[in-house]
């Protein structure tokens, strides 16, 4: 489903991403982790193209992102992405937020897009909440109806860009537990996050990523159990112990 | 002692209304034509096709730094010339209304476009990721996203950008047009009673100033509370 080969990305002199390669099977769940700067969200933003790149090469469903030739948008159309600060439009209702690139993207029609936007309102639990704007909800509640508009779009996989990092502790949990319904129903998905709790019961795999490069790309179990990089044990001896 | 004499203004009022209704329409369509201009050299200036950059910053620091007389007089004394060739119109048509207003367009889109830049930046460089991480295109971003959250950043600046650009239509007395302040003058003039004429306009202009921008701070408080 997405391939990502040999990526490397730098700012001038500075390497972000040096020769980074994995792949994400369909209805595989990829925990990317590894401490702040490792270039993880870096490299989930080249997923869809947010961020370019300067070589390798990355496909998403067959269709290469770092080709000039690509309609980005339409590729991005069916790749969900839900971020760190949820960055729902905060000039808009919360049904508007689900209904408008259902509409203005994919065409579908006003009443099709309010029928899915509060289908998927239900699924997160904040139907009751569809009249509010993005100021007036917590953050638990905002990253939920972030998740539900990217299902909005009927995404072929979904990327997670710390998708907890902004929230209070309290509410880390309404958020993980939406992820990990979605992952049981077999949605292909990639995850930066530091939540270990939910790589060690969602994860198919784990990458811990350090200084730009994928330094272990290994199923959970052999990654928690038997990290080979001593940068990886350090990292997880630090995770766990707190 | 100088003995005030206020008896001119009742019966002149008509004529200043008149004056006024230029000032007014000056005023209204260079804050419409100013915003979509500059909203337009704003995304030109954002824009990362460098001609496009290079093209609204060099208008913009063109205006910014010669002084608005100068402008209105250019457009007062070329325009008509211009316009009598290419559409073919009687020589000594009167064009000033138009060209005040060409002037005053032109010049105020370079301060309403920087004020536009500033409200497009404001907005979150998340937001527009967020679009464009559900397939919207850049035109789409901006419209739908982008646009409407600038632009209710910057309601009160532009405002009050407005109300400066009504202050500034005074200005068109250069060309000789019976705005609300030449209409003044004029007036005062004709009757001797230029001192009385000048103060009169003065307190109007500063009644309509100060209250529309005491308006702006209350509407300021009630979108920006804090």
């Amino acid at each position: 489903m997405i391939k990502i080969a040999n990526v490397s990305k730098h700012y001038g002199d500075f390497k972000v991403l040096t020769e980074c390669t994995t792949s994400v099977s369909k209805g595989e769940v990829i925990v990317v982790c590894g401490p702040s700067g490792s270039g993880k969200s870096t490299l989930i933003k080249c997923v869809n193209g947010l961020e370019p790149f300067q070589s390798g090469e990355i496909t998403v469903n067959g269709i290469s992102v770092g080709d000039p030739k690509t309609n980005l948008s339409k590729l991005r159309s069916h790749v969900g992405m839900v971020f760190q600060n949820f960055e729902l439009f905060p000039h808009m209702s919360i049904n508007e937020n689900l209904v408008i690139a259902q509409t203005k993207v994919l065409g579908r029609s006003k009443d099709e897009a309010n029928e899915k936007g509060m289908k998927l309102l239900e699924r997160v639990g904040l139907k009751a909440q569809a009249a509010k704007f993005p100021g007036q909800l917590s953050g638990g509640q905002q990253q939920r109806v972030a998740i539900a508009r990217a299902l909005a779009m009927d995404p072929i996989c979904m990327l997670f860009d710390e998708p907890t990092s902004a929230l209070d502790p309290e509410m880390v949990n309404e958020v993980l537990d939406v992820m990990t319904e979605l992952a049981k129903e077999g949605m292909t998905m990639m995850c930066v996050t530091h939540e270990m709790g939910f790589a060690k019961r969602v994860a198919h795999r784990v990458i811990f990523m350090d200084q730009g490069r994928i330094v272990e790309d290994d199923s959970k179990e052999a990654f928690f159990a038997n990290p080979r990089s001593e940068r990886a044990q350090q990292f997880l001896a630090k995770i766990l112990h707190h | 002692m100088y003995e005030f004499d206020w008896s001119s203004i009742p019966g002149a009022l008509p004529f200043l209304w008149d004056g006024m209704k230029i000032s007014l329409e000056i005023t209204i369509q260079a804050v419409i034509f100013g915003i979509v201009w500059g909203t337009l050299l704003a995304m030109m200036r954002l824009s990362s096709v460098k001609p496009l950059s290079w093209f609204a910053a060099g208008y913009v620091n063109f205006f910014r730094a010669i002084p608005l007389v100068m402008v209105l007089l250019w457009f007062f004394l070329i325009m008509p010339k211009f316009f009598e060739q290419l559409l073919g119109l009687p020589a000594g048509t009167d064009m000033r209304l138009a060209s005040a207003m060409l002037g005053f367009a032109l010049f105020e889109s370079a301060y309403y476009s920087e004020i536009i830049r500033a409200g497009i930046q404001s907005v979150p460089k998340g937001q527009i990721s967020a679009a464009y991480a559900m397939g919207m295109t850049y035109n789409q971003a901006m419209r739908l996203v982008v646009l409407p959250q600038a632009f209710r950043n910057m309601i009160p600046l532009l405002l009050t950008q407005a109300i400066i650009l009504f202050q500034d239509t005074s200005l068109v007395y250069v060309s000789a047009l019976a705005d609300f302040f030449g209409a003044s003058y004029k007036v005062g003039d004709r009757d001797g009673r230029l001192v009385e004429m000048l103060l009169f306009a003065g307190a109007v202009y500063f009644v309509i100033c100060f209250s529309a921008s005491q308006l702006v701070k209350r509407l300021q408080k009630k979108y920006h509370p804090a």
